[in-house]
């Protein structure tokens, strides 16, 4: 069996997951994983799901050899292109499926937090092709320093709703995002943009991003005759990693994910429950919830989706963390040696790859570019002053 | 009357009332906010039949913008678990005392420890909005075996097949949720109030009360036509705020006599 496998009928990955919500939602949650149980094994759903990451995603994002990054560090560099997907992340994957499930379940609403936008900017896009109303809540903070991407949720017909609560950041979009669920369930799907929350999110959101590491194993295996050593990607939340680490976890490969340092909850190893799920989370000696402080929007989270406090526990994959400096200096080390800037995101992930290439000589270090760069170009244009 | 004794004291004294004839009233005060201990004996004095404590967390999911405010200012103003309990342990009241917490502040304890201090602070009731039936468990045995009753909430949203269910598992009293969304006032009681309470008295003799969008006097008289009691949470708060301690007891008067009439 996978070591990747469904969680538990209680939605645990050994000790961590579960269903921690209020009563309200506790019936849709039920509804949802009926739902999406039965669909994931319709030959029909799953074409239609296909049919459309093929002819409107871009599906498959191709892997790229990064020659002279690569002889630089030492390393074989190879980056999974999720930068190409349309609205330029890997969100789309799992914003097309819970779109065409919730339209399936007769929902005719979507609901969704966001952090950096880009699963906003997802979430809008997949309710405007689909011809569904979309409400995107994101903090204040976020609206600020992402500018951009709420304009484009804007232009894509979404209506987006800044949160002036507590850290004013990801966390507060996600309360926010529920309270709206409370109060809509009936209507609404809350479409939920990370491997987190409340059973069956994080185990459904996973099987929605699979398909990023199923190609990219395959794609690697194409290319250099075998799977990656390391396999590599940033987590806030944790969907593209999970979504690279499902398709490399029953292989030899070596699975790193990289936290930003002001928002390492694996690190520090204490488990609690917010937002639906039991998982490592940042807390005081009250159990009150700590802000993250991260230097990237879409990785500024107290908290980690459960499968990865799962593999962490058991050992099978790995969270060290980086400085907002080192991101600022792998952001600009991809834009200038390969001719890609990536999002802030997946720029954590390289920080990681950058510190620890004198360990990974002549290794082959599969990462995964889970966003492109320019949601972030104003923001870097404040802190480089270039 | 036989004493009883399968239940708590809240239950106990719930079940009492209503073999009197009177309706339940629980007003909702936000421990550690200022003056929350003048709120508490002033509803206690204006009739409370039991009182609901509100431990404040930072990600209170199940809150609307008045109570989130007060939770705010309260962790702001230094407030803890921990000096909570430890001031409601001073109060001295004759009602029931209950807290209302999110279940991370449990379980960041440890079960067994946390129904401990509740036990030792004279609480003796506990109501945990995330924490539905089916992740209960753990906590429910800690509460039990420490004498604390767990209140639980059903929603309309529930299918009649889970009523029982929740109403087999609560304690104290069933927390009948009014409507679908947040604590918060409402400008009319929802359909749903009177709709869910009925469905629940129909299914269990545990103690119903209605909360969640029962917004005054007469939206509170309005529900407990059907239901045994009333959770008043917001409009308690919103008072505390704008108008202090004093008004916390001219309100809940004004909902009592509004039930009792």
């Amino acid at each position: 069996m996978s070591l990747m496998a469904e969680p538990s009928a209680s939605g645990r990955f050994g000790e961590f997951g579960g269903r921690f919500v209020p009563e309200t939602l506790v019936p849709a949650c039920m509804e949802l994983e009926a739902a999406f149980t039965e669909a994931w094994a319709d030959p029909t759903f799953r074409a239609e799901l296909d049919h459309v990451l093929h002819t409107y995603a871009g599906r498959p994002s191709v892997l790229t050899q990064c020659h002279n990054l690569g002889q630089q560090l030492g390393i074989r560099l190879l980056l999974k292109r999720e930068d190409l997907n349309h609205t330029g992340s890997h969100k789309i994957n799992n914003v097309l499926g819970q779109a065409l499930l919730a339209k399936r379940m007769g929902k005719r609403r979507l609901v969704a937090e966001t952090g950096a936008g880009q699963h906003g900017v997802a979430s809008a896009t997949a309710a405007a092709l689909l011809g569904m109303e979309c409400k995107v809540y994101m903090g204040a903070v976020d609206v600020e320093r992402q500018a951009l991407n709420v304009f484009r949720m804007k232009l894509l017909g979404s209506e987006v709703e800044a949160v002036h609560s507590g850290s004013r950041t990801l966390k507060d979009a996600v309360n926010e995002a529920m309270r709206d669920w409370v109060a809509t369930v009936e209507t609404s799907h809350y479409c939920l943009g990370s491997v987190m929350g409340p059973h069956p999110y994080p185990w459904m959101v996973r099987e929605f991003h699979r398909v990023l590491g199923d190609e990219a194993r395959e794609q690697c295996i194409g290319l250099t005759g075998d799977v990656p050593d390391v396999a590599v990607a940033c987590v806030g939340g944790g969907s593209n990693a999970i979504g690279l680490f499902s398709g490399l976890v029953d292989h030899r490969t070596r699975l790193v994910g990289v936290e930003p340092a002001g928002g390492a909850a694996v690190a520090r190893a204490q488990p609690g429950v917010v937002h639906g799920m039991r998982s490592y989370l940042m807390q005081d000696e009250y159990g009150q919830v700590l802000e993250a402080h991260s230097i990237s929007a879409g990785l500024d989270y107290p908290g980690v989706g459960p499968e990865h406090s799962h593999l962490a526990s058991i050992g099978r994959a790995e969270y060290p963390n980086v400085t907002d400096a080192e991101v600022v200096e792998a952001f600009q080390l991809l834009s200038r040696s390969e001719g890609i800037i990536p999002a802030l995101e997946p720029a954590h992930a390289l920080a990681w790859i950058v510190r620890a290439a004198p360990d990974l000589r002549g290794q082959t270090v599969l990462m995964n570019l889970s966003g492109r760069g320019d949601k972030d170009v104003a923001q870097m244009m404040d802190v480089l002053k270039l | 009357m036989t004493t009883d004794l399968t239940h708590g004291p809240m239950e106990r004294a719930f079940r009492a009332s209503r073999a009197a004839g009177r309706k339940l009233l629980v007003p909702y005060i936000t421990g550690g906010y200022p003056g929350w201990q003048d709120a508490l004996r002033a509803a206690v004095a204006a009739g409370a039949d039991a009182i609901e404590i509100g431990i404040p967390f930072s990600d209170p999911v199940m809150d609307g913008p008045v109570i989130q405010q007060a939770s705010q200012h309260a962790l702001e103003s230094g407030a803890t678990p921990v000096s909570i309990l430890h001031e409601a342990r001073g109060l001295d009241v004759q009602v029931p005392l209950a807290v209302m917490l999110y279940y991370n502040t449990v379980h960041h304890a440890g079960h067994e420890r946390f129904a401990a201090q509740l036990r030792d602070a004279g609480i003796v009731a506990a109501i945990v909005p995330d924490l539905p039936l089916e992740e209960a468990g753990p906590w429910c045995a800690a509460a039990d075996a420490a004498g604390v009753e767990t209140v639980m909430l059903a929603a309309p949203t529930a299918p009649d097949s889970r009523l029982p269910l929740i109403a087999a598992r609560a304690r104290g009293f069933l927390y009948s949720v009014g409507l679908l969304g947040v604590t918060g006032e409402r400008s009319s009681l929802a359909g749903t109030a009177t709709a869910l309470a009925a469905r629940l008295k129909a299914v269990t003799d545990v103690p119903v009360l209605v909360g969640v969008g029962v917004s005054n006097a007469e939206q509170a008289a309005e529900a407990v036509k059907v239901a045994d009691g009333v959770v008043q949470g917001a409009s308690v708060v919103r008072r505390l705020i704008e108008h202090g301690p004093d008004a916390v007891g001219e309100y809940v008067a004004s909902v009592r006599a509004a039930i009792d009439a």
